[in-house]
């Protein structure tokens, strides 16, 4: 160890990207050439191509499905990512709070939603707000319970060296709690986003059998009903590409936020 | 050096017994005047850091009476650099004067002069994950110096850093005590690490912890390299090793 800095070492790995993908040309290949060479009828199992034509032909009724679905989904995360860092926040002040809630959010998260789904749908009138609520109940526990471990996790020599300086509860939260306590919102907020989709989809599929819904899911029970396959894989496709988006676009904000201090943004070598 | 000033921190009976039922220290009566390099010298688990955090405040005495400065009239530095990862070089030496309720923008003044002094001018806005151990170090010294206090407390600063690094922050250290005329207690468990920086040693022994023997080191400041290979330097290192191997067979 001398003293000279460390110098992160910059770098990024193109393999990361260009073999997933290659994976994913070589499977599409192989999908393609399977339903051409055995003839399977489209009402079975549509190749890739066709899905990627009813996409484009279906695009005007998939794409309001799609901003349907994602409205939802963000609404839900915001909640589940607000209110998840409040009640964290209130935990780590108060173990008296912390122990009487805890295990009602635990209770809420291990409730399968659709099994609570219907019920809610029931009680609430308001479609958007009965999703909105069932999103919610998924994707809110990742954060609450990543983010209270974090407002824990500060160090305490740096917790020490706050009372040596007699800082105030308001200071220690806002200098030391919850900077220490961001890597991990930031990863459970990584978790929630799928689990806002997955939320989502699941209360549309439970009110689309009731008729009324308009999301992504609703589209699928549609197509399904309809015999129209192809529509139902676009439509699936549209499900998945806004997983993987959602995942991408908070990845990115989690290494922003964090690739100044956090080991787990270090670039490596 | 002249320390014949006022007591800074005295210790009365002063006794320690953890949650555990752990009796980490008893008995300890110490006076650490204006002025003052003390070392407090003993194997690992007698009781230096307990008594470094009562002295600091951070921990309450199961018995006795430990008086101190009052107000942000003490520095502490730990045994690893305790940073805060977000935050830069400068920000983190401002924070106690941020906490205290300065502007910021005279805080980071502030800050930014400090680390001149440790020899950190350029590092302002480096994050911590950037800097050398020693560097790190420095940090933390800047931190703790920066209120300017009348006690700087040290709890085994060094001890994780390699031996050249160590021996320039010792030299540094002594330089700055010198020029801002703090008063330093100083845990180590280093033999010769105390016989050069201090000017008292305080030996300990363990369990329960308590204090065995004080030795004055009465060879003259500034010391620099030339004091590390002296004949005087020697005799001192012997003196206190000594009193260690007996402090540990009592
Ligand atoms: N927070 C604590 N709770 C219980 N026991 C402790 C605690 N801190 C230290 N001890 C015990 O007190 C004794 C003295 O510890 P410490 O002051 O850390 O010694 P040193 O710094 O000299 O290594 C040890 O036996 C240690 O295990
Ligand atoms: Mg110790």
């Amino acid at each position: 160890m001398s003293e000279t800095p460390a110098i992160p070492q910059p770098g990024f790995n193109w393999w990361r990207v260009a073999a997933p993908l290659l994976i994913g040309l070589l499977v599409l290949g192989g999908w393609e050439w399977l339903v051409r060479a055995r003839e399977i009828p489209p009402y079975i199992l549509p190749g890739p191509v066709l899905i990627a034509e009813t996409l484009w032909r279906d695009w005007g009724s998939l794409s309001v499905s799609l901003g349907v679905t994602l409205r939802i989904t963000f609404l839900a995360l915001l909640l589940a990512a607000s209110l998840g860092l409040i009640l964290a926040v209130l935990f780590a002040q108060s173990p008296v709070i912390e122990m009487s809630l805890f295990p009602y959010a635990v209770i809420l998260q291990v409730t399968p939603i659709v099994a609570i789904a219907p019920l809610i749908i029931i009680w609430v009138d308001d479609v958007t707000l009965s999703l909105l609520i069932c999103a919610w109940i998924v994707a809110f526990f990742p954060i609450l319970s990543n983010t209270t471990v974090g407002l824990n996790s500060a160090d305490h020599n740096l917790l020490d060296l706050m009372r040596l300086y007699r800082a105030s509860r308001w200071q220690v939260l806002w200098r030391l709690r919850l900077p220490a306590a961001m890597p991990f919102f930031l990863s459970g907020l990584r978790i929630s986003g799928g689990l806002a989709l997955i939320g989502a989809i699941v209360a549309e599929f439970v009110a689309g059998t009731g008729g009324r819904a308009s999301g992504l899911a609703y589209r699928i029970l549609e197509s399904g009903y309809q015999l129209q396959i192809p529509r139902m894989f676009a439509a699936l496709v549209l499900v998945s590409v806004t997983g993987i988006a959602i995942f991408m676009a908070l990845s990115l904000l989690s290494h922003l936020l964090l690739r100044r201090w956090h080991e787990s943004a270090m670039a490596r070598p | 050096m002249a320390t014949a000033g006022p007591p800074v921190v005295s210790l009365r009976e002063v006794a320690k017994r953890y949650a555990t039922g752990t009796l980490a220290v008893q008995g300890v009566d110490l006076a650490i005047r204006e002025g003052d390099f003390l070392a407090l010298l003993g194997p690992s688990g007698c009781g230096k850091s307990t008594l470094l955090r009562l002295i600091a405040g951070l921990a309450e005495p199961s018995a006795g009476l430990v008086s101190r400065p009052d107000g942000d009239g003490i520095g502490f530095v730990f045994q690893e650099p305790t940073l805060m990862p977000w935050a830069t070089a400068e920000a983190n030496v401002a924070l106690p004067l941020e906490l205290k309720g300065n502007p910021r923008r005279e805080a980071r003044a502030r800050a930014r002069e400090w680390l001149g002094r440790v020899g950190l001018a350029g590092f302002e806005r480096a994050y911590p994950r950037a800097l050398s151990g020693g560097m790190k170090m420095r940090v933390s010294i800047a931190r703790a110096l920066v209120t300017q206090p009348r006690l700087l407390l040290l709890d085994e600063p060094f001890a994780a850093l390699d031996e050249i690094t160590r021996f320039r922050l010792n030299n540094d250290l002594l330089e700055l005590w010198q020029r801002e005329r703090f008063t330093v207690v100083f845990v180590t468990h280093s033999v010769f690490e105390s016989v050069y920086l201090a000017h008292r040693i305080v030996v300990m022994a363990a369990r329960p912890g308590r204090i065995a023997e004080e030795i004055a080191v009465t060879s003259p400041y500034p010391r620099d390299e030339a004091f590390r290979t002296s004949a005087d330097y020697a005799a001192h290192c012997r003196e206190v090793s000594q009193a260690l191997t007996r402090a540990m067979a009592a």
